[in-house]
């Protein structure tokens, strides 16, 4: 008996020290709260940079970094839950969802001096026109991925996953709106709003792929196309780059009629308790070699001026990471969708997948 | 007859322990895919230097730990009250007591997230660490209470009595009789509360507000580009404490058992 009293209480001493010197191993001048998408931001692997260190031993500030998975979680947490963010990252078409919802705030530039480094393309986006809530952090097309030895015929655009002969062989996102825009595109819609209709003619096309489908997934993607198990696949163009460095049989197309151009951005939510920490962040997570490291990392395009040049030469100059010019005029971008046709279209998928 | 036996038994250990060795082997991958590529120790030397796994990691253990204590106190102490009420009132506790076992982690978590939002803005404080915590103690407790139950049923009350008469006084009784009696029960009790701090994803998920997050929910948002290797190592790690502490615990049983001359 007495043992374990001993025991219960010198593990709660332990704990109790252990939460003291966790709190006060350092004295920082402020703390922000930074939430990303997971697996989004260089943490040193192999030697690389870690970025987040770097930044609390420059501006002494502590980061919280948190992370998420989906857009619409992001939302959730932001308008639901008291929890402050200080810095989020969310993506085109939530960002213009944000602003409507006045969730986010406009950001001092002056505070932000790197944002002018932020390439023409990337400013005055349709999700933010007057550039007034947003620093862009990264960007990135979708693509198709295949597998050169299990298809005859170099495929050219999306048409190409209705391929008969590829039956059960080929995979497609198992997120509403990506597998939508592919549809759509088809049709003769461009998806980056649309309405019922436009989704009653997706519908369509899409049940007709069904039954020349392996499955819908999203993350797995990796593992179905660089094991061989799976012969085509749409996915986005840096994370297709990824594959094809693991499997050499892998190649990554920029689909003719173009793609879906999709830009991550930081912004500073409403709720914010250290704003002026926040845009210390945002400056520097915009400074070229930051990027650069980032960008290395998550092999995604920056759109920062300069940080492609400091980037690995081979990941750089892959047209999966960095389409050119040329094929992002094809490309579109996601803008905010009336909330009852979103909720329609994403029904009529769980329809589909089902 | 006795070959089926053991084709069934290799089965059942197949299926439970393939994906453990699995991730272990993989673990070793010098690749960031599944595809095999070569022996390196480069995953875990990534993992120690990732501040942020180290700290959801920290923060998982630091939860569970205190967590599962106070939940065994508590849970505890209810038992021994709840014992001593009258059989109506009785069951009416223990059902109240067991409802949060029962209703789906989700609404616990909604409900909890609604209550520390609401409270949050009335007194100006942020979901972290300490509703994480309270969340923990207060999913943990009722599997206390259902563990120590039992014990107590089955404890024959006048030992108690006969402490008393051998001049012990209430508290005395309570700490070396009543406590001693119950010790499998609590063990178990705070065992359970452990395991389930350990691994809960819902409820935190729910209360963690925004500058506090745990291993599960570190492993959960990795998944939105694909599972780094880090988290097979981590977990090889793991599982290798839990095989350590399973084999110290069996051997100090055998030990404590064969001091007391009983054959297993």
């Amino acid at each position: 008996m007495k043992r374990f009293l001993c025991m219960a209480l010198s593990v709660l001493i332990m704990c109790g020290t252990a939460v003291l010197f966790a709190s006060c191993e350092k004295n920082y001048d402020g703390e922000i709260n930074v939430f990303n998408w997971g697996e989004y931001i260089s943490v040193g692997d192999d030697g690389g940079r870690n970025v987040i260190q770097e930044f609390e031993d420059e501006f002494n500030i502590k980061v919280n970094y948190m992370e998420y998975e989906t857009n619409e979680e992001l939302y959730n947490l932001l308008k639901s839950s008291n929890s402050n963010y200080d810095v989020v990252i969310p993506s085109d078409y939530m960002i213009e969802k944000l602003i409507d919802e006045k969730l986010i705030q406009k950001l001092d530039y002056s505070k932000i001096p790197n944002s002018k480094k932020i390439m023409k393309r990337f400013q005055n986006m349709s999700f933010d026109p007057k550039n007034e809530y947003t620093v862009p952090y990264t960007w990135n097309v979708t693509g198709l991925v295949y597998n050169k030895t299990m298809v005859k015929t170099a495929p050219k655009g999306w048409s190409a996953l209705w391929d008969k002969d590829l039956k059960g062989k080929m995979l497609m996102f198992s997120n509403s709106r990506d597998a939508y825009a592919i549809a759509m595109q088809l049709c003769g819609i461009t998806p980056d709003t649309f309405t019922k209709a436009d989704v009653d003619k997706a519908t369509e096309k899409l049940k007709e792929q069904k039954p020349l489908l392996k499955k819908y997934v999203m993350d797995q993607t990796f593992n179905e196309m660089e094991r061989d198990q799976s012969a085509m696949a749409p996915y986005y163009a840096g994370d297709i780059y990824t594959m094809t460095t693991n499997n050499d049989s892998l190649v990554g197309v920029l689909p003719e009629e173009g793609s879906n151009l999709f830009v991550d951005a930081m912004c500073i939510p409403k709720s914010a308790q250290n704003v002026d920490g926040a845009l210390k962040f945002i400056n520097f997570m915009t400074r070229p070699e930051i990027s650069a490291a980032n960008m290395d990392s998550v092999t995604y395009a920056s759109p920062v001026e300069g940080a492609k040049e400091l980037m690995d030469e081979e990941v750089a100059s892959s047209e999966l990471v960095y389409p050119p010019e040329s094929y992002l005029d094809k490309c579109y971008t996601f803008k905010n969708v009336d909330d009852e046709v979103y909720t329609y279209m994403q029904e009529k998928f769980i329809e589909i997948m089902s | 007859m006795k070959k089926l036996y053991k084709i069934y038994t290799g089965l059942i250990i197949f299926f439970m322990y393939m994906p453990v060795v699995v991730f272990i082997i993989f673990s070793f991958n010098d690749g960031k895919s599944s595809v095999w590529k070569g022996f390196s120790l480069r995953w875990y030397a990534n993992l120690f230097q990732d501040k942020m796994i180290m700290n959801s990691l920290w923060n998982t253990l630091i939860i569970a730990i205190i967590a599962s204590v106070i939940a065994t106190a508590l849970g505890t102490l209810a038992a021994i009250g709840i014992n001593n009420f009258s059989s109506r009132k009785r069951i009416i506790l223990l059902n109240v007591s067991n409802i949060p076992i029962l209703s789906p982690d989700v609404v616990t978590g909604v409900s909890l997230m609604l209550m520390f939002t609401i409270v949050g803005v009335a007194f100006h404080f942020q979901m972290g660490f300490w509703t994480v915590l309270l969340a923990h103690i207060s999913f943990c407790a009722p599997y206390v209470v259902l563990s120590v139950l039992p014990r107590i049923r089955h404890m024959d009350y006048s030992v108690y009595e006969a402490a008393l008469d051998l001049g012990c006084n209430q508290f005395q009784a309570f700490r070396k009789v009543v406590i001693h009696e119950l010790m499998p029960g609590i063990f178990t009790g705070f065992l359970m509360s452990f395991t389930y701090s350990l691994d809960d994803f819902v409820i935190t998920y729910f209360t963690k507000g925004a500058s506090f997050q745990t291993l599960s929910i570190k492993i959960y948002t990795m998944t939105h580009q694909r599972i780094n290797p880090k988290v097979n190592a981590l977990s090889a790690l793991m599982f290798l404490a839990i095989v350590i502490i399973m084999v110290t615990i069996n051997l100090k049983d055998r030990h404590d058992e064969k001091k007391r001359g009983i054959r297993v």
